[in-house]
């Protein structure tokens, strides 16, 4: 059993970090990065983020592993079809991953490949459910499997998304197909927060709430025009303008959101890009 | 309808290098529609060729150029003038193009690209609505096809990019899961949202497609 698993059923407050894997094959970086997430319970490893092309995550998660580090494997239906979907999880079981974040995949038309073929041969539900056919010794198309893998598998949620109706219907339907635990979209208005937790709790999945460090007024107005389902409320830009150091509001507002999810959820997805040696203050 | 449009002029005086003379075939249906490739485009080509020096031998408007026999039929009927050029250009969407190609060993150029199978807004603004994938869903998804209308084509819901309705693709397009899930509340019934959808069966249009009516 992961050690992630191991802490959201023991009820401890979970903290999970992401890296992104090299574009190219110099790994020190990323590595160095995830030495330093020291206070984690476990590392996300991003896959194709944003539709850039950049080193497999397998490749990455494992190279995380032989450092004793423990790596969440992100999936998206974006770039394979059900078949290599399949085989890359077998893969990974096969090497030691249990912890997997299936998503559905941002379009590719703002990555750096624009011209790619989407594939979304499956959804992230379908994705779910090809998880657990998998877990219960079959292949989507029910065939046997010689070693049954053992995987801990998560999904995204999107908890400021409107219609929230809309929203959660495919939150449930994932919790539904087999998602153990839940990251946040990174979140910004609590109160929101609050009513999707209200709605989720009753259907038991942990949930770690996503929290984005914020830099500066400059880099939230980027997020609000450029992440798809990012939302920095103005009330919050307004205090990263006017603070005498920036960074530090950012910190501070970081705090606030992490007190919120002591409060109301299992845990945390911290998003430090870069900042990572403020994780302490940000989770103190 | 098939939607096309006309390749630009320079890469079709690439794929026309070293060609004097011509033969031109249109089409009577879609690609006159869409005026890509109906009367009135054939003989602009035809004025735009000749003032490169190039030497129209005939034209010719089929009335759908997707007929096979109707093309080799109608090609027929003409045979001297294409007998007299290099090449056939052809302003039909593809599969018009390959009626003409199967129906002459002479080498045949197509003029357009073929864009979607479109629905018309109004003259001249095409929609694409329908992605023929040989397993339709619409009965259940309140007559919108995610298949389609949605940029991932996803069946169990919205991406985690839907933003206050909108596609995260497309920022001036509704999520079609919005559009779905609004059509289906006022209808005031579950439809597709009362189930999981499972992987859709992509082995139902093997290509290259192929249908016979039954007797």
């Amino acid at each position: 059993m992961s050690l992630l698993q191991q802490q959201l059923a023991a009820g401890r407050f979970v903290v999970t970090a992401e890296i992104a894997p090299p574009k190219g094959i110099d790994t020190a970086a990323p590595l160095a990065t995830a030495r330093a997430l020291r206070d984690v319970t476990a590392v996300n490893v991003t896959d194709n983020q944003g539709a850039n092309m950049r080193m497999a995550p397998l490749a990455m998660a494992v190279l995380l592993l032989r450092e004793g580090i423990e790596p969440i494997l992100q999936l998206t239906c974006r770039d394979r079809n059900r078949l290599a979907l399949q085989s890359d999880l077998l893969g990974a079981a096969a090497l030691g991953i249990e912890n997997l974040l299936l998503l559905s995949g941002d379009h590719p038309r703002f990555g750096d490949h624009p011209g790619a073929r989407p594939v979304f041969d499956l959804d992230s539900v379908q994705l779910l459910q090809g998880v657990e056919e998998l877990m219960a010794g079959r292949d989507l198309s029910g065939r046997p499997l010689c070693g049954v893998p053992r995987f801990f598998p998560g999904a995204a949620a999107t908890p400021e998304a409107e219609p929230f109706e809309l929203m959660f219907q495919k939150y449930s339907k994932k919790v539904a197909a087999g998602a153990r635990f839940f990251q946040t979209q990174a979140v910004f208005d609590i109160p929101r927060f609050e009513i999707f937790m209200e709605e989720a709790r009753p259907l038991k999945a942990p949930v770690l709430l996503g929290v984005l460090l914020l830099k500066n007024a400059r880099m939230a107005r980027f997020l609000n025009a450029n992440i798809p389902g990012v939302r920095v409320p103005e009330p919050l830009i307004a205090r990263l303008e006017v603070a005498a150091d920036p960074r530090d509001e950012g910190v501070a507002i970081a705090r606030e959101l992490v007190a919120c999810a002591r409060r109301r959820c299992q845990g945390v997805h911290l998003m430090t890009l870069g900042c990572e040696e403020r994780i302490p203050e940000i989770l103190g | 309808m098939i939607i096309s449009e006309q390749k630009s002029k320079e890469e079709l005086l690439l794929a026309l290098d070293g060609c004097e003379r011509l033969f031109l075939v249109g089409c009577a249906a879609c690609a006159t529609a869409c005026k890509s490739g109906g009367e009135e485009e054939v003989f602009r080509m035809q004025e735009w060729l000749t003032s490169l020096g190039r030497e129209v031998t005939g034209s010719l408007i089929i009335e759908e150029a997707c007929h096979i026999m109707r093309a080799g039929r109608d090609l027929r009927q003409h045979r001297l003038a294409v007998e007299e050029a290099d090449l056939l250009l052809v302003l039909a969407c593809g599969a018009g193009i390959q009626s003409v190609s199967s129906s002459t060993d002479k080498r045949v150029i197509g003029g357009l690209n073929s864009l979607f199978l479109g629905n018309i807004r109004r003259f001249g603004q095409y929609e694409e609505k329908c992605s023929l994938c040989g397993d339709c869903i619409l009965n259940e998804t309140a007559g919108i096809c995610p298949v389609t209308n949605c940029a991932k084509g996803l069946l169990n819901g919205p991406c985690g990019g839907m933003e206050e309705g909108r596609c995260e693709a497309d920022r001036d397009k509704e999520c079609a899961w919005n559009e779905i899930y609004q059509r289906l509340k006022k209808q005031g019934r579950p439809g597709v949202f009362a189930r999981t959808v499972p992987p859709k069966n992509w082995g139902k249009v093997l290509k290259p497609g192929r249908h016979r009516i039954k007797p």
